[in-house]
């Protein structure tokens, strides 16, 4: 069976370059995209198995990202997680009700994010 | 996991985010961008991605003060709290605060903990203080009350929980794998299949748990859905019968799990050429690579060059497709040549975008009112030049606040508006780049420069123009150091200024009316890395004289030159005599056969640093633009040289460095 597709979101380079490698590591084949307009485009021509994405972001937003991507008929049942810093819940159910699967909180160490996306994706 | 190979470029960014927050702060200071949501958006982001990313990198003393900042930033953002100037200033410090933590975390050393701990209490002020406390939040109430017995479940998803991509087997899977788990399906909700609609969740589960799981691993995987989900969770007493599970309200329940329902229903292909072509997209490179390149360019134009002299001599027309390709290639590696040298250049921003904060800073403390204004911060410019024009920049910025502009009360007095303006501003002319820094301020003082000229012993033409009295400041050691404030009098004059722009190939002067203000103007080369220069014969070598120190290049007639003091020779020039330098002897040539006072065949008249010399030469070549290769780099600096080229037959030719033999010639003798 062929790796499971990921798409990273961050406009952060570090944070998106850290997140790629983790999953990389983690035996998934990840593309990378700097904003939530730009994860946009390349989810229309293609599909994934999951999103990961920031929430925080110029031009689109992880939340407005996953409002659009919940649109498309291939991401009906995609899993869309965040990366949030926000301890607080307000973002969490602002993501929630936008149709994000779950979410991450940073910090968080790269073997939680790889086993977090490996229960989503089980 | 070890991430810390991308340190580097969390620094990189972080230092960055730290550029667009002082900015950023700056212009809703000056009100210049008014009450654009969008700035403060910038800042709080910026914020927000170095507390994220410090968070994850481990960089606790920078994920502390940001996260504090970034409080205070949300409350300005959501409105809460109005930014004034205290708060910027507050918030200004904290940027700097952090700039130092993230050297200390970049490159080590020790935690300024004194500014740390100014910048932390002035935050926590300032939140304590505002209408807006920051929201306590709510201690997490952790449920430790899971010593008792079994863990009873009751799980009934909601409706829409596919739709969000959870799956209630995942979650199950998830529990199971903590402990033994009892499950029981309850199928209640499930409609007759007619009108079943395969994307709604109908089952629902009543699960049972040791009681070893801890309460927070069970809480954990439902956290995702806990909030559309109704979920029961109670300790009931292990060795009791096992009671019904609290029955689900409704007895409802779940759904095929729409695993197959998932499959893409009719995806419509964009191409994908449309993705992200309005973006400026930029990649990162090593400044190294680019060089690499350039010099990669450099040898093409060499190569290119000396494949052009070897044909010259071809029959035209026996060789014309040749000729024809060999043109083609002239013009594809010039314009390859141009591109690759764009490639260094980057905005003149980059120097200019230090000086709000400076400028904001200065006034500060001198105490003066100050705008700033800068205009063509796009124009581009090479990024060594960039790099050397700071510090001169700087010095001159500072010199018009210092001593250009006057304080509020002068400007009142003399009927201006009580706030002086600064204007940076930079635009291409030509080859060159023409950097001002203007202020409305008082004007230099034409008799006082005079008068501190005369105590200093520095020759004054007679009846001076405006403009040959303003040169003036530029004499080494004018310095106005008895009455220079520590800002302006820091050991540099401004004859380190222009020693600094006469180095980088450019050109200072001086415009200025009393009371209305001072220019100074700098022309620069667009790059260091091609001149424009002069061939001449010297003893059988090629030497390359920039061209744009060339003044004039005349055949000297019989007694021109005279010989001084036994020595030092001299070459009349019009009515002045100036230094005539030999350049065989100078770089230890074989002497030409000439006799002493012989005029040279050919002498070439340059300007640097203020002062003229005539170069003796054996004959003009022509004019080339040159390449030119670092000799230091390569081999070691030598007195007279400014670097090297390779001429198009191969030859190494070196570059004359006027300045550097200005400086060591004798002084021109009042004939």
């Amino acid at each position: 069976m062929s790796a499971k597709q990921l798409l990273v979101v961050d406009d952060s380079t570090s944070m998106r370059q850290m997140v790629a490698f983790a999953l990389t590591s983690g035996g998934y084949q990840v593309s990378e995209a700097e904003d939530g307009q730009a994860a946009l485009e390349i989810a229309r021509t293609r599909s994934f198995d999951a999103v990961v994405t920031d929430v925080n972001m110029p031009r689109m937003d992880g939340i407005s990202l996953i409002r659009e991507l919940r649109q498309l008929p291939a991401y009906r049942f995609t899993p869309l997680l965040m990366l949030t810093t926000e301890s607080g819940t307000d973002k969490k159910m602002e993501g929630k009700a936008a149709g994000a699967t779950g979410w991450l909180v940073k910090p968080f160490d790269p073997e939680q994010l790889v086993a977090t996306v490996r229960k989503v994706l089980a | 996991m070890d991430v810390s190979r991308f340190h580097a470029a969390f620094f990189e960014e972080s230092r960055e985010g730290l550029d667009a927050m002082e900015g950023g702060l700056l212009s809703l200071e000056s009100g210049g961008a008014g009450a654009d949501p969008e700035t403060i958006n910038v800042i709080f982001r910026a914020a927000h991605s170095i507390k994220g990313g410090a968070a994850t990198f481990g960089f606790t003393a920078v994920t502390d003060l940001t996260h504090v900042l970034e409080t205070l930033l949300d409350e300005v953002r959501g409105g809460r709290r109005v930014l004034d100037r205290d708060t910027i200033g507050v918030l200004l410090s904290s940027v700097d605060v952090l700039r130092g933590l993230l050297a200390v975390c970049e490159h080590g050393g020790e935690i300024d903990a004194g500014a740390l701990g100014a910048a932390r209490a002035a935050l926590d002020a300032l939140l304590a203080g505002g209408k807006a406390a920051a929201p306590q939040p709510a201690p997490a109430k952790d449920a430790a009350d899971a010593d008792a017995g079994d863990w009873r479940i009751a799980f009934v998803p909601g409706p829409q929980l596919f739709l969000t991509g959870n799956d209630p087997l995942r979650i199950l899977r998830e529990l199971a794998s903590h402990g033994e788990m009892g499950v029981e399906c309850v199928d209640g909700r499930l409609p007759p299949f007619s009108e079943m609609d395969p994307f709604e969740a109908y089952l629902a589960w009543n699960l049972t748990l040791p009681g070893s799981v801890p309460r927070a691993a069970i809480d954990e995987a439902f956290a995702w859905v806990a909030d559309e989900c109704e979920i029961d969770v109670a300790s009931v007493p292990a060795a009791s019968a096992p009671e019904p599970a609290p029955e689900p309200a409704g007895g409802p329940a779940a759904a095929p799990a729409p695993a197959t329902a998932a499959a893409p229903v009719g995806e419509i292909p964009v191409p994908a050429a449309r993705r992200s072509t309005d973006h400026d997209n930029s990649i990162r490179v090593a400044v190294a690579k680019v060089d690499a390149l350039i010099n990669l360019v450099g040898e093409l134009v060499i190569t290119q060059a000396m494949l052009r002299q070897r044909s010259e001599h071809l029959d035209p027309v026996a060789n014309e497709a040749l000729l024809a390709g060999l043109v083609q290639l002239e013009r594809n590696t010039r314009d390859l040549q141009e591109s690759v040298m764009g490639v260094r250049m980057l905005p003149v921003d980059f120097a200019f975008s230090r000086f709000p904060r400076m400028v904001r800073d200065l006034a500060t403390r001198l105490e003066k009112k100050v705008v700033l204004r800068t205009h063509g911060e796009a124009t581009e410019l090479d990024k060594g030049v960039i790099e050397k024009i700071v510090d001169p920049l700087v010095h001159l910025v500072r010199n018009a606040i210092d001593h250009g502009l006057e304080s509020p009360a002068e400007r009142r007095a003399a009927g201006k508006d009580e706030t002086g303006t600064l204007t940076l501003s930079a635009a291409h002319q030509g080859a060159n780049i023409l950097i001002e820094i203007s202020d409305d301020g008082r004007g230099l003082d034409r008799e006082r420069i005079l008068r501190k000229a005369a105590e200093r012993g520095i020759a004054v033409p007679e009846n001076p123009t405006d403009a040959q009295v303003w040169d003036l400041v530029f004499a080494p050691g004018f310095s106005t150091r008895d009455e220079a404030t520590d800002l302006s009098g820091r050991g540099v004059g401004m004859d380190v200024v222009k020693k600094n722009i006469t180095a980088l190939g450019g050109q200072v002067e001086i415009r200025s009316r009393a009371g209305e203000g001072t220019t100074v103007a700098i022309r620069l080369p667009l790059t260091m890395a091609i001149v424009d220069g002069m061939s001449v014969a010297v003893g059988g070598e090629v030497f390359i004289v920039p061209l744009g120190m060339v003044v004039e290049s005349l055949l000297p007639a019989p007694g021109d030159v005279r010989t001084i003091a036994g020595e030092a020779r001299v070459l009349r020039v019009r009515d002045d005599y100036i230094p005539l330098i030999d350049l065989a002897t100078q770089y230890g040539l074989p002497p030409s056969a000439r006799g002493e006072d012989a005029p040279p065949p050919i002498a070439v008249v340059v300007e640097a640093d203020g002062r003229r010399l005539a170069l003796e030469v054996d004959e003009l070549l022509g004019q080339q633009q040159v390449v030119v290769k670092n000799l230091e780099a390569n081999y070691k600096r030598i007195a007279g040289i400014s670097g090297a080229t390779i001429l198009g037959d191969g030859r190494v030719a070196l570059i004359v460095d006027a300045g550097g033999l200005a400086q060591s010639a004798p002084m021109p003798v009042a004939a």
